[in-house]
């Protein structure tokens, strides 16, 4: 299948707008003949994973396009770092492994690419409008990009991602596609307690649960009681917050390859049924019960019980927003941590200096907790050999730590969290999961 | 990306579909047609498995070795040898890795897929582009992906076919069963 090129894209891909461009233009058409799109597509901005150190040849490739004079055509943020800059020397990263990391994000910056080094960049980034066509890297942010903010972007894997961004152009494929978005897997919330609406860690355990069931699909959320839009519902109806629909989302990306779910009445794409499914029936269907979510809450802990000693509190993944910081500032207030528990924090710069502003590091800081921004547990080598037992609040720390660390690792809410942390050992309130 | 499936191939342990045949007992003339996704051409030993793999977090980059304990090809290396997958999952730094281990000379001499896989062809794609040096990639369909449990070497030819030169291979589905059992 041949990709129909305008004026415009073969002229890049003839040269003239630098081998930089060439490069990326090149790549693009042919991932375009993979994927079957018939032509590509504008851009109007971009979200790059690609930034992230892997090896050498992640940093040849980032340096051959910024060296051949490629830049960004679109507004374009980056994604976490290898390094955190400013901090990367009080942990246990290898010099050798930060300063070709430190080399790769510079290239990305000559790129024209801002500094923004967050996995969330909505939470403080101008955020794509409803139907905007982007090329997000990042699962996390691509999913909270197309279900919560209904803008349009395929899953973009690492060294596309850039390509599309120098280029603005993506081919015309996928979930850039209204037909493609389409629901396909419907799950049904209506068996579950109200009880669960109380509980923060519901929709992580939630998010962990349909990611594992819905694969690469698109599922459909509904049936659970959902306090309407103007507030004046009866207590105890359910009202996610960003922060619960980024953990939902970040979740389903983890366990599963979900780039995209809908929610009846919640998301942008589904105010009813019918238009969630675009008229068909649904491919399958699934039923929440509370005993298979507590399954899947106790699925996300990993060679960790309760009571057992612990390590290190992480948080932030995706990273910590405000509001979040606001939460857990509010939770350890005139509290101290456990001596031998630490209690870490991954965000981004910008939501640290208004964190910082706002006054709520103070607490914190009271506390004993550290804060590491732009990277993250995951994509840096920061722990040391003596942290083997984490807990975390995210189901993405959960469920990546114990493959790609190898720690141990205990599954709570952010409340669970804080007592753990002031306790020092895992401390879990069962309250809202036990029939 | 979108991934573009014939059908998805059977879970491993599914019931053989005929007899077990000896090793070596293949004709000679076994030839697959699938889709040259990035053309190339190979010859080697076929690792074969019905799981799908993330190379982030389950291929090492230094070494060729799949690294993912819960994978049934945990411990096996596949450097230069011919790699069938059904798909990739999980996390889209597969293509980073993936080209990591080309430029380290640890990667599969091709890679037989069940439908295309736009992460794996990304990363081959990029590889051609940086290093001159593409890893053949073809899609089959779902029936015909399994029929390479029974193959041993193979040759994968630029216009998407893949020969069994002789049977026996190296599986994570049925002989290789116990690096799967630990």
């Amino acid at each position: 299948m041949r990709v129909t090129l305008s004026d415009a894209d073969r002229g890049t891909l003839a040269g003239e707008r630098g081998e930089g461009a060439r490069l990326a233009m090149s790549i693009l058409v042919r991932m375009a003949e993979v994927v079957g799109a018939e032509t590509l597509l504008d851009i109007t901005a971009a979200h790059i994973d690609s930034s992230l150190y892997q090896g050498p040849s992640t940093l040849e490739f980032a340096e051959r396009l910024a060296d051949g004079g490629a830049r960004v055509q679109v507004p374009t943020t980056l994604n976490v770092s290898g390094v955190d800059v400013g901090g990367w020397r009080e942990w246990d990263v290898p010099a050798d492994w930060a300063e070709p990391a430190r080399r790769q994000m510079d290239a990305y910056e000559r790129m024209g690419c801002a500094p923004t080094w967050t996995c969330a960049p909505y939470q403080t980034e101008r955020r794509p409008e409803f139907g905007e066509q982007v090329a997000w890297g990042e699962s996390s942010a691509v999913v909270f990009a197309n279900s919560v903010l209904g803008a349009r972007t395929e899953r973009y894997p690492d060294l596309m991602d850039i390509c599309c961004a120098v280029t603005g152009r993506a081919p015309a494929a996928g979930l850039h596609l209204r037909h493609n978005r389409r629901g396909q897997l419907l799950v049904d919330l209506s068996r579950l307690p109200a009880r669960l609406a109380r509980d923060p860690s519901f929709f992580p355990v939630l998010g962990h649960w349909i990611g594992a069931r819905a694969g690469e699909r698109i599922p459909v959320l509904d049936g659970f009681a959902l306090a309407p839009r103007d507030r004046t519902g009866p207590a105890g109806t359910l009202d996610p917050s960003e922060d619960d629909l980024k953990a939902l989302g970040a979740a389903m990306a983890s366990s599963g390859a979900v780039a995209l779910f809908h929610w009846i009445g919640l998301t942008p794409e589904a105010p009813d049924l019918d238009t969630a499914f675009q008229g068909a029936a649904p491919e399958s269907a699934i039923r929440a019960t509370l005993a298979e979510l507590a399954r899947a809450r106790d699925d996300l802990g990993s060679g960790l019980a309760d009571d057992d000693g612990l390590d290190l509190v992480v948080l932030g993944s995706p990273h910590f927003s405000l509001a979040e910081f606001a939460a857990l500032a509010r939770l350890v207030a005139g509290q101290r941590r456990h001596p031998e528990v630490r209690l870490l924090i991954t965000t981004g710069r910008a939501v640290r200096a208004l964190a910082e502003r706002a006054g709520y590091l103070d607490a914190l800081d009271a506390f004993g907790a550290e804060l590491t921004v732009d990277t993250c547990i995951l994509t840096t080598p920061m722990l040391p050999a003596e942290i083997r037992r984490l807990m975390t609040n995210s189901a993405k720390y959960a469920y990546y730590a114990p493959g790609l660390l190898e720690r141990a690792v205990a599954f709570g809410s952010l409340a669970d969290c804080v007592a753990s942390a002031i306790a020092g050992r895992v401390v879990r309130d069962d309250q809202a999961w036990t029939a | 990306m979108t991934r573009r499936t014939f059908g998805a191939p059977e879970p491993d342990g599914a019931p053989e579909p005929d007899g077990a045949r000896e090793p070596g007992d293949l004709p000679e003339s076994v030839v697959l047609t699938g889709q040259s996704v990035v053309p190339g051409t190979a010859e080697a030993a076929l690792l074969y498995t019905t799981e799908p793999l993330s190379f982030w977090g389950g291929y090492d980059p230094d070494t060729g070795r799949i690294i993912d304990r819960r994978h049934p090809l945990a411990g096996r290396n596949a450097a230069g040898l011919i790699l069938a997958i059904p798909a990739t999952r999980g996390s889209s730094t597969t293509t980073a890795v993936l080209l990591e281990s080309v430029r380290n000379g640890t990667a599969p001499a091709a890679i037989v897929t069940a439908g295309s896989d736009p992460v794996l062809a990304l990363a081959s794609v990029v590889a051609s582009e940086m290093y001159g040096r593409p890893i053949p990639i073809i899609a089959l369909v779902a029936a015909d992906y399994r029929r390479l449990r029974t193959a041993g070497h193979v040759r994968v030819t630029d216009v998407g076919q893949v020969e069994f030169v002789s049977g026996s291979g190296v599986s994570g589905s049925r002989a290789a069963r116990p690096a799967r059992r630990r």
